[in-house]
Parts: C-alpha cells; sequence; structure tokens
C-alpha cells in the first residue's frame, strides 16, 4: 500500500536504532534544580516565591502572564535558593528559580481530578492552562491556547502527531508503546474540548510496533492510526495535515483555518495526567543519544535537572562532545555547557563527537536545485538565501521567504554546503522586523 | 571542558554530498564515451582528449591565480568542462585549436563571469561554438573511425548528419543506405567528433548518473522525447526529405547533448518543471536546426540558446508555495 | 537606394516627431531647486540622511522643508550650497566619523564556542549571543564592511573591522548594521579614542580580553578632565580630546589609541604623518 505523505522532504538516516528499544527509564532526581520562568512560546512567568521558601511537588512557583503564557510549578520538594538569571538552552542568561531538592520529593496539594464527563469545556481549558501544558514536541506553544479556536473557525478533525520524524529521537517512540493508555485518555479530553470525534494518530511508518499496539488500543474508538512514509519533515504541523486529512493550511494560516487542531502525543499524554490526576507539567520523556555518549537512552526527565546530570546517567561521555544539541539533529539548538536546565522542550539531548561535525567551507551555489527539490513548503531555498545575502530583504519576500518552516532540508542536502536555512531566516527575521517597524 | 565546543545553527546534520563529488561523477559517467573514442579513433583522440584536460585545469589554476580567488581545482568542475570540450571536438583537432577551446571555456565562458556557478553558458559548448565558427575547416574534417590507430594522417569521412543534409540539398532527397548504419551509429562506428559517435556508450553513463541521484530524468527524457516527436511528425509528412526519429536519437550529439550537456546544473533551471520546458525547448531548437539550419548539427546552438532562457524559466516555473491559494478578487 | 534613404529617413521622421510631442505633453513639472540640490549632494545614495538616496533627500528639501544639514558625505560644503539654494542660513554641522571601539581581535580576546554557518554578524549573535566572550566585542564577520557604501572599513586578517578615516563619511550605515553596537559615531576633530565596547568588571575581561579597557581609572588620573569612567568602561570626552594624550601611553592593556598616530595592528590603512594641530574650539 502507499503511504500517505507529502510531497518534498527527503530522509536522513535516522539513527534511532541506539534508543528505540530502550524501555523509558526514571532519571534520578538532582541535588539542584534550575527551573526557568521561560520554557514556552510567549510571556514569562512572573515568579511568586523568593529565595528562602520551602515548595513541595507540583506547587506553582511562577505565575501565568497574559493569555499566551503558562505558570511554571516546582518539579520536586525543597528549598528556593535563588531567582536569578542563570544559564537557559537558549544560549544566554535567563530569570530562573532555583530548588535545593530535600529528597522528599513530596507532593504539594494537586488540584482535584476532573471528570470530563460532568466537566464544562471551559474548566477542562483552565486545568490545561493552570498545569502549564504546552507543546511537548519542541515548539513549546501553551496548548490552551490552541485549544480555544474561535467560534468562526469551527474544528472538525483533531490529529496526533506520533511522527517523530527527526532522527535519533525515541522518546515519543516509547510513550507510544509504554503508556498508550495515558495518550488514550488524553483524546478522550481534547475531543470533549473540540467537540469533534474525528481522530487521527500520525506514525511514520518505522514504529510497527506502536502503530499496531495503539491500533489494538484504538479498535473500539473514533480514532484512526495512519502509517506515514519515513520522511522528513513529516512531523511538521501543515504537512502532517496534508498527510492523514488531505488538506492544506493557507500560507500565512494555522491549521484551525482548515478545521484542524494538531497535538503532539507527548502533550495529549499530559493534557491526561492535568485532567484526570491534577499533575501539573514538571516532567517530560527525553531521549539522550548521540556518538559520544556511553549509552542512549529514554529518560523521563524533571524539568530542571542540568544536561549534565542526564549523561551522567547515560554512563557518561565517551569522548569529549564536540557539539551539544538540545532536541534532534534537523531543528535543535546547539548548547553552550551541559550545565543548562532540561526544559519543557527537550525532546533529546544529542551529543555529537567532532566527526558527525561538518567544517566543510561553503563553496558557491551551482544550482543544483537539490534544495528546491527537497523543499518542503515548494520555495526556492537557493534564490531566497541568495537575496538575503545581499540583504534584498524585498526580493525575499517576493520569493515566499516567510512561508520556510525552517526544516532544515535544503542545508543538509546542499552539495556547497550553504547555510541556506540559516540564510533564510536571517532574511525572515529582517522582513518582520521592518513590518513591526511600519 | 577542555575543546571548545561547536555551535551553528540548525540543522546539524548533512547529506554528505559535495560538490566535489557531483563533479567526479559526471567525469565517471563520461569515461565509457571516452573510452570508445580512443578505441575508434586511436592516438588522436587520447592527444585531444589530454591537452583539452590538462589546459582547462591549467587556465582554472591561472586565472584564479591572477584574480586572486581561492584556488579550487579539487572540485573538478574544470577537468569536467576540459573533458566534455574533448568530446566535442572531431580526432584530428590539431592541438593548438584545443588549447584556444580550452581558453574559450575556462577563461572567456567561465571565470570572467565569476567562476564556478556564475557562468550563463556551458564553458564546453561556448568552446565549441566559437572554434566552429571561427575554423570551420578543422572542425568539420571528421576522422573516420579506425579502430586503436596510433596514426595521425587519417582518413576523413563526413558524418551520418552531415551526409544526410548534404544529400537533402544536393538531390532533395536523403540517402537511401541511411538506415543501414544503425547498429554502426549504436555501437561508435560512424564519423563525428569524439564523444557523440557510440550512443551505448553515452547512454550507460547517461543511466549512470541517473541511478547515483547526480542528475534527475526531467531534462534527458523530455529533450529526446521531444526530438523524436517533432522529427516524427517531419518524417511522417516526408520520409523521403526528412530521416526517421531513430536516426535524429543516434547520430550528432543529442544524447551527449541531453545526458551531459543540458543536465550541466549551473547553466539549466533548479525547478523540476523548469527542466522539462527547457528540454522541450532544446528538442525543438535541435530539430529545426538539423532540418532547416545551415548547420548539419544544432545540438550545441539549442543548448546555448536554451541556456539563455534559463533565468526566464526560472522564474516563471516556481513551484506552487506550501498552502498557496488565489487571492480573493 | 533612394527607398532605402526615404524610408529609413522617414521612420526617424516620425519617431521624432513622437518623442517631441510626448515630451511636452507628458513633461513632469521639477522644481529646479530640486534639481539643482540634487546637483550638490554626493550623489552616494548612502542613506545617511535617512531618506532613500539623494533625489529623495533633495525633494524632502524642497517640498517638505527637511532640514538642509543632513547630507553627512557631502559635509559642510555641501550643508552651504543647499541652504544658499533653498535661501535658508546654514546650520553647521560637526562633521562625524564612525570609530570601531573593540581591538579584541581572534589572537587578543577569546571565544566561548566555534561558530559555523552564515558568515553574518547577525546571523552569528543569534546563536548565543554571538563567539566572542566579550558581550561588547566585534565578531569580526565584515556585516559593517558589507553595508559600507563608501568602501571605508576593512577587516584584518585576524578579524576585527577597522574605519578608514579618510574614506569614512559619518553616514551611520555601519552602526546600524553591528548587532553588538561596537560602532559610535564621534566627532572628526577627536583623534584619541578608548577602543573598548566591554561595561564587564576589569576581573571579568581580563579573563576574555588582553586589549579591554578594565576601569582602572589611570587614564582619568593621567589626563584629568578628558576621561570619564562609566560602569567600568573609560570613554574620552570629546571636548576636552586635545589633552587626552597623556593616557594613552599609562593605559595598562593599551586600549586607548590616537588615531592621528596610526591605525590598529593589522589594518592597512596609514594614518597621517603626524598628529594634526587639535582645532581649540572656543
Amino acid at each position: 500500500m502507499q503511504l500517505k505523505t507529502f510531497p518534498g522532504g527527503l530522509h536522513p538516516p535516522d539513527n534511532k536504532q541506539w534508543s528505540a528499544h530502550k524501555p523509558i527509564e526514571d532519571c534520578p532526581l538532582p541535588e539542584e534544580l534550575v527551573v526557568p520562568l521561560g520554557q514556552h512560546i510567549g510571556a514569562p512567568a512572573v515568579p511568586c516565591v523568593a529565595v528562602g521558601d520551602l515548595v513541595k511537588r507540583g506547587q506553582v512557583i511562577g505565575e501565568a502572564k497574559g493569555f499566551v503564557s503558562v505558570p511554571v510549578h516546582a518539579p520536586t520538594s525543597g528549598e528556593v535558593i535563588a531567582v536569578e538569571d542563570r544559564p537557559h538552552p537558549m544560549g544566554r542568561d535567563l530569570p530562573a528559580v532555583v530548588i535545593r531538592a530535600d529528597g522528599e520529593d513530596a507532593w504539594g496539594d494537586l488540584l482535584a481530578p476532573l471528570d470530563i464527563a460532568i466537566a464544562g469545556i471551559d474548566e477542562l481549558r483552565q486545568r490545561i492552562l493552570s498545569c502549564g501544558i504546552v507543546g511537548m514536541g519542541g515548539a513549546t506553544f501553551p496548548a490552551h491556547v490552541k485549544l480555544s479556536p474561535p467560534d468562526e473557525k469551527p474544528i472538525d478533525t483533531l490529529i496526533l502527531n506520533g511522527v517523530e520524524c527527526e532522527p535519533f529521537l525515541t522518546a515519543d517512540h516509547r510513550l507510544m508503546l509504554e503508556e498508550s493508555d495515558r495518550i488514550l485518555s488524553g483524546i478522550a479530553v481534547l475531543q470533549k474540548i473540540l467537540g469533534v470525534r474525528q481522530t487521527f494518530i500520525g506514525i511514520e511508518a518505522n514504529k510497527p510496533d506502536a502503530i499496531e499496539r495503539l491500533s489494538r488500543a484504538c479498535a473500539d474508538l473514533p480514532v484512526e492510526v495512519i502509517p506515514l512514509e519515513v520522511k522528513y519533515p513529516q512531523g511538521a504541523e501543515k504537512q502532517l495535515i496534508l498527510a492523514c486529512v488531505g488538506r492544506e493550511v493557507p500560507s500565512g494560516g494555522l491549521p484551525m483555518d482548515v478545521g484542524v487542531v494538531v497535538q503532539n502525543v507527548g502533550t495529549c499524554a499530559a493534557i491526561a495526567d492535568a485532567v484526570l490526576r491534577g499533575i501539573p507539567l514538571i516532567e517530560r520523556i527525553a531521549t539522550i543519544s548521540g556518538p559520544a555518549l556511553v549509552e542512549a537512552k529514554n529518560l523521563r526527565v524533571r524539568i530542571g535537572t542540568p544536561l549534565r546530570k542526564l549523561v551522567e546517567v547515560c554512563g557518561g561521555t565517551r569522548v569529549e562532545p564536540a557539539k551539544i544539541i538540545m532536541g534532534g539533529p534537523m531543528m535543535g539548538m546547539t548548547q553552550l555547557s551541559l550545565e543548562v536546565p532540561a526544559i519543557r522542550g527537550t525532546s533529546g539531548l544529542l551529543l555529537f563527537t567532532a566527526d558527525q561535525v561538518s567544517t566543510r567551507p561553503e563553496g558557491p551555489c551551482i544550482r543544483c536545485g537539490r534544495c528546491v527539490r527537497a523543499c518542503p513548503a515548494h520555495i526556492l531555498p537557493t534564490t531566497i538565501a541568495a537575496y538575503a545575502r545581499l540583504d534584498l530583504f524585498e526580493e525575499a519576500e517576493a520569493y515566499n521567504a516567510l512561508d520556510c518552516i525552517e526544516c532544515g532540508c535544503c542545508t543538509y542536502s546542499c552539495p556547497a554546503a550553504l547555510p541556506l536555512v540559516q540564510s533564510i531566516r536571517y532574511a525572515k527575521n529582517a522582513i518582520l522586523a521592518k513590518r513591526r517597524k511600519v | 571542558m577542555a575543546n571548545q565546543l561547536y555551535l551553528s545553527s540548525s540543522p546539524h546534520f548533512s547529506s554528505g554530498e559535495s560538490t566535489d563529488r557531483l563533479m567526479r561523477q559526471v567525469i565517471y559517467a563520461l569515461l565509457p564515451a571516452a573510452a570508445v573514442s580512443v578505441y575508434m579513433f586511436g592516438l588522436p583522440a587520447l592527444v585531444t582528449l589530454l591537452i583539452c584536460t590538462l589546459a582547462s585545469i591549467g587556465f582554472e589554476a591561472v586565472c584564479q591565480k591572477l584574480m586572486g580567488r581561492p584556488r579550487t581545482l579539487g572540485d573538478g568542475s574544470a577537468a569536467l568542462t576540459g573533458i566534455l570540450l574533448a568530446l566535442n571536438l572531431p580526432a584530428s583537432s590539431p592541438w593548438w585549436m584545443s588549447l584556444i577551446g580550452a581558453f574559450v571555456a575556462i577563461v572567456i565562458a567561465k571565470q570572467i563571469y565569476g567562476g564556478l556557478g556564475c557562468n550563463p553558458f556551458n564553458p564546453a559548448l561556448v568552446a565549441r561554438v566559437v572554434l566552429l565558427i571561427s575554423f570551420p575547416v578543422q572542425m568539420t574534417r571528421w576522422t573516420a573511425p579506425a579502430p586503436l590507430s596510433l596514426s595521425f594522417d587519417s582518413v576523413t569521412s563526413a558524418t551520418p548528419l552531415g551526409q544526410a543534409k548534404e544529400a537533402v540539398m544536393l538531390h532533395g532527397a536523403l540517402p537511401a543506405d541511411l538506415a543501414a548504419g544503425f547498429g554502426d551509429f549504436f555501437l561508435g562506428r560512424m564519423g563525428g567528433s569524439l564523444g557523440e559517435v557510440s550512443a551505448l556508450a553515452l547512454l550507460l553513463g547517461g543511466l549512470y548518473l541517473i541511478w547515483k541521484k547526480v542528475i534527475t530524468w526531467h531534462t534527458p527524457v523530455s529533450y529526446l522525447a521531444t526530438v523524436v516527436v517533432f522529427s516524427g511528425i517531419f518524417w511522417l509528412v516526408d520520409g523521403t526529405r526528412y530521416p526517421d526519429p531513430l536516426f535524429h536519437l543516434l547520430t550528432g550529439g543529442l544524447l551527449l547533448g541531453a545526458f551531459f550537456m543540458a543536465t550541466d546544473m549551473v547553466t539549466t533551471p533548479v525547478t523540476p518543471r523548469g527542466m522539462l520546458v527547457f528540454g522541450v525547448g532544446c528538442g525543438l531548437l535541435t530539430v529545426l536546426i538539423r532540418l532547416f539550419g545551415g548547420y548539419p548539427e544544432g545540438v550545441s546552438f539549442a543548448i546555448l540558446l536554451m541556456n539563455a532562457a534559463t533565468p526566464l524559466i526560472d522564474r516563471y516555473t516556481q513551484p506552487k508555495k506550501f498552502g498557496f491559494v488565489l487571492e480573493k478578487a | 537606394m533612394i527607398a532605402a534613404v526615404i524610408s529609413l529617413g522617414g521612420i526617424g521622421l516620425a519617431a521624432a516627431v513622437a518623442l517631441g510631442v510626448a515630451a511636452k505633453k507628458f513633461a513632469v513639472e521639477v522644481d529646479p531647486r530640486e534639481a539643482a540640490i540634487l546637483e550638490v549632494l554626493s550623489g552616494a545614495n548612502c542613506g545617511a540622511c535617512g531618506l532613500p538616496g539623494c533625489s529623495a533627500y533633495a525633494k524632502a528639501v524642497v517640498e517638505e522643508g527637511v532640514p538642509a544639514n543632513l547630507c553627512s558625505p557631502g559635509g559642510q560644503a555641501t550643508i552651504e550650497a543647499i541652504a544658499a539654494i533653498m535661501g535658508v542660513a546654514a546650520e553647521a554641522m560637526v562633521p562625524q566619523v564612525a570609530v570601531v571601539r573593540c581591538q579584541g581581535d581572534n589572537r587578543k580576546a577569546k571565544n566561548k564556542f566555534h561558530y559555523l554557518g552564515l558568515q553574518d554578524c547577525n546571523a552569528a549573535q543569534r546563536i548565543a549571543d554571538g563567539p566572542k566572550t566579550c558581550p561588547g566585542g566585534c565578531l569580526g564577520l565584515g556585516s559593517c564592511e558589507r553595508v559600507c557604501p563608501f568602501g571605508a572599513i576593512e577587516m584584518t586578517a585576524d578579524g576585527i573591522a577597522v574605519i578608514s578615516r579618510d574614506k569614512c563619511t559619518g553616514c551611520k550605515k555601519c552602526v546600524a548594521a553591528c548587532p553588538r553596537n561596537v560602532i559610535a559615531m564621534t566627532p572628526r576633530p577627536a583623534t584619541v579614542h578608548v577602543l573598548c565596547n566591554s561595561h564587564d568588571k576589569g576581573a571579568v575581561v581580563r579573563k576574555y580580553c588582553e586589549v579591554g579597557c578594565i576601569g582602572c581609572q589611570i587614564c582619568k588620573k593621567t589626563a584629568p578632565g578628558a576621561y570619564l569612567i562609566e560602569d567600568f568602561l573609560a570613554r574620552v570626552v570629546y571636548e576636552q580630546e586635545q589633552d587626552a594624550a597623556p593616557g594613552i601611553e599609562k593605559c595598562p592593556t593599551k586600549c586607548i589609541r590616537d588615531f592621528a598616530l596610526g591605525y590598529p595592528e593589522g589594518s592597512s590603512f596609514k594614518a597621517a604623518e603626524s598628529r594634526p594641530e587639535p582645532e581649540h574650539a572656543a
């Protein structure tokens, strides 16, 4: 059977064999946790604890500020020893609450579980906000915002993103295998909030065990598991919608414009915990992998755990890492050190050796067209990048620079080693900055 | 941490594809055709190949030195241009003609425009056309195949395309024995420039490039299909004046052009649709020039003319962007 | 022959008549002052005036009453010429020149990581705030060099931008292009500058840069009135710049430079032979 997919994209070696078969392990608590107040897209949370305060696991330590914002919770019990700027995965020092764990790991007062048969939709949404749920695929967009579509955009379809198309990462894969009941509970909550019955779970065909497991679990439910072609970026929201339901989100539009809401499977599981058990988002599953590591693992990590701890749990490093990447190799962010904490968007931690770091100097574009063929947004990366280099941003915009989803397929495929997506990003920033000014 | 970490913008993964590797693959793909030419025309062919290649590399090195550009001989593009140029010349080319050709290709057609990636026209073809116009006698003195010959005094013969054109011009009809030579054409036993004699060798090289994903099928298929269809129409109208499509396919530089020149990445469109348009344009022009033009062969001119149209084609064949919706009036 | 002459001549005549009619009929009214101003402007279209190009500025001066003293490349002569055309009094403009306030090239200042990717300062700055450890140091990837319309900026082999005082017209394009605010506009007569842009404490600066200002106050003590220390960073008080010279010699990290005596190491620009007589302002 022809698997569903989208036009464009490519298939980098997936490197999932290192961790795909490893069951999820609990990462031990570190002595000190650094919980950044900004771990999501939108306004950072405002701290509501002071140095010296004793906090319990799950207690709110930072309050949401504005609609596009979420609160932050204490990942364990202990004492607040600092509220100050600390190194953040974004690459600079940003406000954080530092907690010295007391080792008790005692829960604070949790919100009461809700019965979705009785609870109102607004109550459910409010709960998702109170528990600080954000998109766990890596984008960390507040979930309650996505679940509050305006009335003029009726939603008829829910799609769960279990694609995990980034190489190396297997966290969602293990979640689907080991904790499918959490995902199913989450689906029920999401269906109730959105008032939809039609639900799809998109999974790449390289995870047959997860496809089989979820298909069996969903046999009696209005939920269909769709195996998708193994291709990057199959998990990009708009590409996933096109593959699953054949609808193309308009350029510059949102999934809700075509009646769809997409949530990552990890987000869905976190929503189930929040609504049915009152547990806020204080931990996540992350894949720790990469050739510089002794052993790859899938860990359940408390938010705020320093990356160094995760590496220690995996047996330390085999060789000195040359590149530390938070997230996947295609869209992840390089890190300055292992002293930064894991945050809500930390889907993975990859340690690369010098062998994986390409220092090949860039050459001239030979117009081979590989980037054009690989681009899932169907734009001309090399043309836009060339304009960006000359600071000709109006021309770059005319060539649809703003439609770039920054998946990195162009740079990946470029034989001249040109930093195409970085150039396009540069142009996008300049175009958006100019728009804000006008 | 003892060593300093590398930080960069995503992605942190690369396909490992490189310009050098692409150029090398094309050179490998040309080896069968080059080998057949050496077998068919002997030592003179080898000499022409060597002079063109070495001179191209030399001119590239000198140019980059004089212009203060980084030395990029390692990328193989100069060597490739030299081989392609040699394959576009007759075996009997005098050494100075090969030198002039290499000079025109590298200095005039490539480096002056800014080097690799900046030239609007295929350098080897520019050189061939310049030589054809400047030295028509030497450029059309084709050697008859003489396998493994070591001699430089060879028998001359016309190319099949030339014979056909001459016959039509003089007698108003094609020679009667045209179809008899198809087996020879396919293997390469005919007069012509080094690289255009063996359809088999060129086909092998072309398929290798498609298999290795160095080129895509778009340009060669649309080019060859257009030639077959367009020349087929003329053949059906008057089979005595116009040769059949198979003759067009197997003779002259069509296969060399379709697989190796019209697929030159720098001078042809980047979009798949653009490549199709480019191929069709080349096909139409080639047949028109072969049947009605002053020269018996039209592949070089066709490709160069389409090279000039490449920016325009790219502009009008941009892919439909994801989520494209027509603006509501 | 005659037919050819007649037909060609006829075509020419018809075209000439058509052009003449068109020129009269579609003529655009232009204020003659606008053309006159355009004539005296530098023609560099650099945008220093804040308008897109010289003709836009000329138009703005005539039609919108934009001040006459905005063309920094043209200098005082241009201002007077424009003022004369417009019939207004010429306002004095202190000519300015851009200075790169950093000497921490790749040999003298440390980086916190190896940067790979687009060789552009603004792109590099987005990766963990740029590779140079010093938060105010020149990244050396040449964004300013690329925007300079006058070719006044060069990057040294060790990666630091240097601005030629002869070629710089004070258009400020480089100031806008620099993501770290390393380049400052300074009054042209002042040739002594503190070439450091780090507000970190001395002990911190010493860790990452050999030639950074450590805020030690020695310059201020040596040449009273000529220097100010703000947030651990010295700067020259340009009104008292003529007294600044003694501080140069005493600076322990050699981060004060008199451009009249020479450009930073690695630059191909040549300074004037001797320090010009300072123009003492009243």
